[in-house]
């Protein structure tokens, strides 16, 4: 997500990393460059210009002149003035004194408005709430068949009622929600364009009918420059409280990210990343801003792993994959820990320095993964608790077993002794160094700069 | 005069649309494109385009940029533009370089019995809705249809499609919710070829194209179809939703390598977007715009015609 704008950032900006003395030409073709991949990025024009000015003004400005590495500096008021073109803090939504909460979705045809309210409804309920789903989407055909479907895959009531007007629907939704008991009531309308006016003004309706606790606007990551036009539309006839912005797994870049907050001033408060219903994060815009630059995301990388790999397991096999005991049945767990984490390669990305390693890589293989996972199932107790013992014959029954070949179970074997190596590297504090992993370094160092680091690493 | 539905299929003695109809039409389309229409002419039109100044120039770079058309087609466009010397007429010249990007007007080849027509997308871009207006207006012209609800991931998809195929009349083959999208596109094949149909119009599930087990998937569906039929699918057409951005150029390209796209369709034009991506796709990919969908009704799917998007684009 957002790779392509990083990666154009960084080169852009690779310039002046490295730089002890930043001249205004250096800066005037770096800020070309920028301005040139947030426009590709679909960023609104009017608002790259304003971005573009700011940190040019800042960039020749006496906190980089005076600095020691005006380059570092500059990446650094970079990241700031992306963090704060997309918000600046981690936009919670609101929740009643008096329940249930409400929170109304709007948005375009197509933006994912109802699979968002099923993602929204079950991360309610992973944060202990007690959802209801609202269908007042009464045009779409089969709209409300897909909300009682989603409903059900999350285990969340949903209240509709076809014949209704979308109107009394909410109103009605809202009226059961209570009842039942139901702590947040998540009404999802019907998708309309926001020049229709009829449409638009019925939205109104049920917003002064509803009376939201939360208004968001749903926004496709992959609009271009009208999603200006479209958030100014909906801000002045619902005036939302914030964005909930899908379809972020795709390679767009996201400028409709970037835009939607500087011009209407409200903030993208949920992000969805993914196709599965649990794909829906809280959305934090330094963190994304580190994203954009190709910072990593470590902080995102934790916590999924913390809410995938419980408490116990965890500790259990650190502890013994620090001493380089590391089995064949530590992987499959661990490997299966990382499964629960979500898709390989959104999590690759979340790893500082990877973005620019996977360049080329298209996508790392999954079926590869469940090959591994079918060798190992296909050894016996014993061989991935003492792997040492496979020999020849056992490796052919296990490529045969596992419908591999002999040179795959190989690897693995190998792979598996130079992880245990590494493990127990770490276990004893010696970080050891990954082939091409460098983080964000910059581009040239210094002689005298490379030798303090030697001194201090010793 | 506007291209007609005749002219697309290639039907033989098909005219224009007399201007009564395609005018209606083309206002339509031209209040649709009257956010860029205000974007190009309000800039460039207060002030007379005047070839010689620079600011000019950046002025016309930073409408086009605003209505989608990217940094590298708008760069192609103002070349052009510079090359053709007399620019004065700036609305003229750029209908013209416009139409130029996008080449001769394509046909939708459905002249086989029968014929296969593969719907791929994005989510959200509008397929199912795309497909119900394309089957009832290939009915209007007297052939008989099958559609194929092959999404059979998205949570009541094959209902929604059930309802556009009662609508225009087409038979509906359907499947299990997660049944192999591959089986119910060579089951509908195979009803149509039993029951004598023209047109087979496959709905699939919206997939990022950056998914690459889904964008298999996808291939798969079509190596079925080409194994059941030589030659088919005879139209692979990709859903692009107007209000993309720069993203719907590596939608086409993603698509296009995984299934081999022959023609974009252009949905959601009656919103404020122009969808002014199609103009890079063209550029970039040579992907020709073959429909644009205008609105909600059965008769707002139209044949896609260069000329009139141009003007439409940026006439008064």
């Amino acid at each position: 997500m957002f790779d392509t704008l990083s990666d154009k950032l960084q080169s852009a900006l690779g310039d002046l990393r490295g730089r002890g003395v930043l001249d205004e030409e250096a800066v005037s073709r770096a800020m070309r460059e920028v301005r040139l991949a947030l426009l590709e990025a679909d960023v609104n024009f009017g608002v790259v210009n304003d971005f573009v000015g700011h940190i040019r003004e800042r960039a020749v400005g006496e906190e980089v002149t005076k600095s020691l590495t005006p380059g570092q500096q500059v990446v650094k008021i970079v990241h700031e003035e992306l963090t704060r073109l997309m918000g600046s803090s981690d936009s919670r939504l609101a929740y009643a004194s008096r329940p249930p909460t409400t929170i109304l979705l709007a948005g375009l045809q197509g933006s994912g408005k109802t699979t968002a309210a099923g993602k929204l409804a079950l991360l309610m309920q992973s944060e202990g709430r007690k959802p209801a789903l609202v269908a007042a989407d009464l045009q779409r055909p089969a709209a409300i068949d897909q909300l009682v479907q989603l409903g059900a895959q999350v285990g969340v009531p949903v209240y509709a009622d076809e014949r209704s007007d979308p109107v009394k629907a909410v109103h009605d939704g809202i009226a059961r929600a209570k009842e039942e008991g139901r702590d947040v009531a998540i009404l999802d309308t019907a998708g309309r364009l926001h020049v229709d006016e009829p449409l638009m003004e019925e939205l109104a309706a049920v917003r002064r009918e509803a009376k939201p606790t939360n208004v968001l606007l749903v926004l496709d990551a992959m609009t271009g420059q009208e999603a200006v036009n479209v958030a100014q539309a909906f801000q002045e006839r619902i005036d939302f409280d914030g964005v909930l912005l899908t379809k972020l797994d795709g390679d767009a870049r996201g400028g409709a990210a970037l835009s939607v907050r500087a011009i209407t001033g409200r903030p993208v408060k949920l992000a969805s990343v993914g196709e599965k219903l649990d794909a829906l994060e809280w959305f934090h815009p330094d963190r994304m801003a580190s994203r954009i630059l190709g910072m990593g995301d470590v902080l995102t990388l934790i916590e999924r792993a913390e809410a995938a790999i419980g408490g116990e397991e965890k500790d259990e096999l650190e502890q013994r994959m620090l001493k380089g005991e590391f089995s064949f049945d530590d992987f499959l767990s661990s490997y299966k820990m990382l499964r629960r984490m979500g898709p390989l390669q959104g999590i690759l990305k979340m790893i500082p320095g990877m973005g620019k390693q996977l360049e080329g890589l298209d996508e790392v293989d999954e079926k590869q993964l469940a090959r591994v996972e079918a060798i190992v199932l296909s050894m016996t107790p014993h061989e991935r608790r003492v792997p040492h013992v496979i020999d020849g014959s056992r490796r052919k029954r296990i490529a045969a077993g596992s419908g591999t070949t002999v040179t795959e179970v190989n690897q693995l074997l190998e792979a598996r002794k130079q992880m245990a190596k590494m493990m127990k590297a770490m276990g004893s504090g010696k970080m050891p160094t990954l082939p091409g992993v460098n983080g964000a370094a910059p581009v040239r160092r210094s002689k005298a700069k490379s030798k303090r680091k030697k001194k201090a690493r010793r | 005069m506007a291209r007609s539905w005749g002219e697309l299929l290639g039907e033989a003695g098909a005219r224009s649309e007399p201007e009564e109809q395609g005018g209606r039409f083309l206002s339509r389309l031209r209040d649709s494109l009257s956010k860029s229409r205000r974007a190009l002419t309000g800039e460039l039109a207060a002030i007379a385009f005047d070839p010689a100044s620079e600011a000019d120039w950046e002025r016309l770079e930073e409408a086009l940029i605003a209505g989608d058309v990217g940094v590298r087609a708008t760069a192609e466009l103002v070349r052009r533009l510079e090359a053709r010397g007399d620019a004065s007429d700036l609305e003229t010249a750029l209908a013209a370089e416009v139409g130029g990007l996008f080449g001769e007007p394509s046909t939708l080849d459905v002249a086989h019995q029968p014929a296969v027509v593969l719907v791929v997308g994005v989510n959200g871009t509008g397929k199912t809705t795309t497909i119900g207006k394309l089957a009832a207006k290939l009915a209007e012209h007297g052939r008989s249809v099958v559609v194929a609800a092959a999404d059979t991931f998205r949570a009541a998809a094959e209902e929604q499609l059930e309802i556009w195929a009662q609508r225009a009349g087409a038979d509906f083959v359907g499947s299990e919710r997660g049944a192999d999208p591959a089986a119910v596109a060579y089951d509908a094949l195979q009803a149509a070829e039993a029951r004598g149909r023209d047109v087979v119009i496959v709905d699939t599930a919206g997939r990022l194209h950056t998914q690459a087990n889904l964008m298999e998937e996808l291939a798969k569906v079509r190596r079925v179809l080409a194994g059941r039929l030589e030659g088919a699918p005879h139209e692979t057409l990709l859903v692009v939703d107007a209000t993309t951005g720069q993203n719907g150029v590596q939608q086409a390209r993603l698509f296009g390598e995984a299934v081999g796209v022959t023609g974009v369709v252009l949905t959601k034009l009656d919103g404020s977007a122009k969808g002014g991506v199609a103009i890079p796709i063209a550029y970039e990919l040579g992907l020709p715009v073959k429909l644009i969908g205008v609105g909600e009704q059965l008769n707002d799917l139209r044949p896609f015609d260069a000329h009139d998007y141009a003007r439409a684009l940026v006439q008064n």
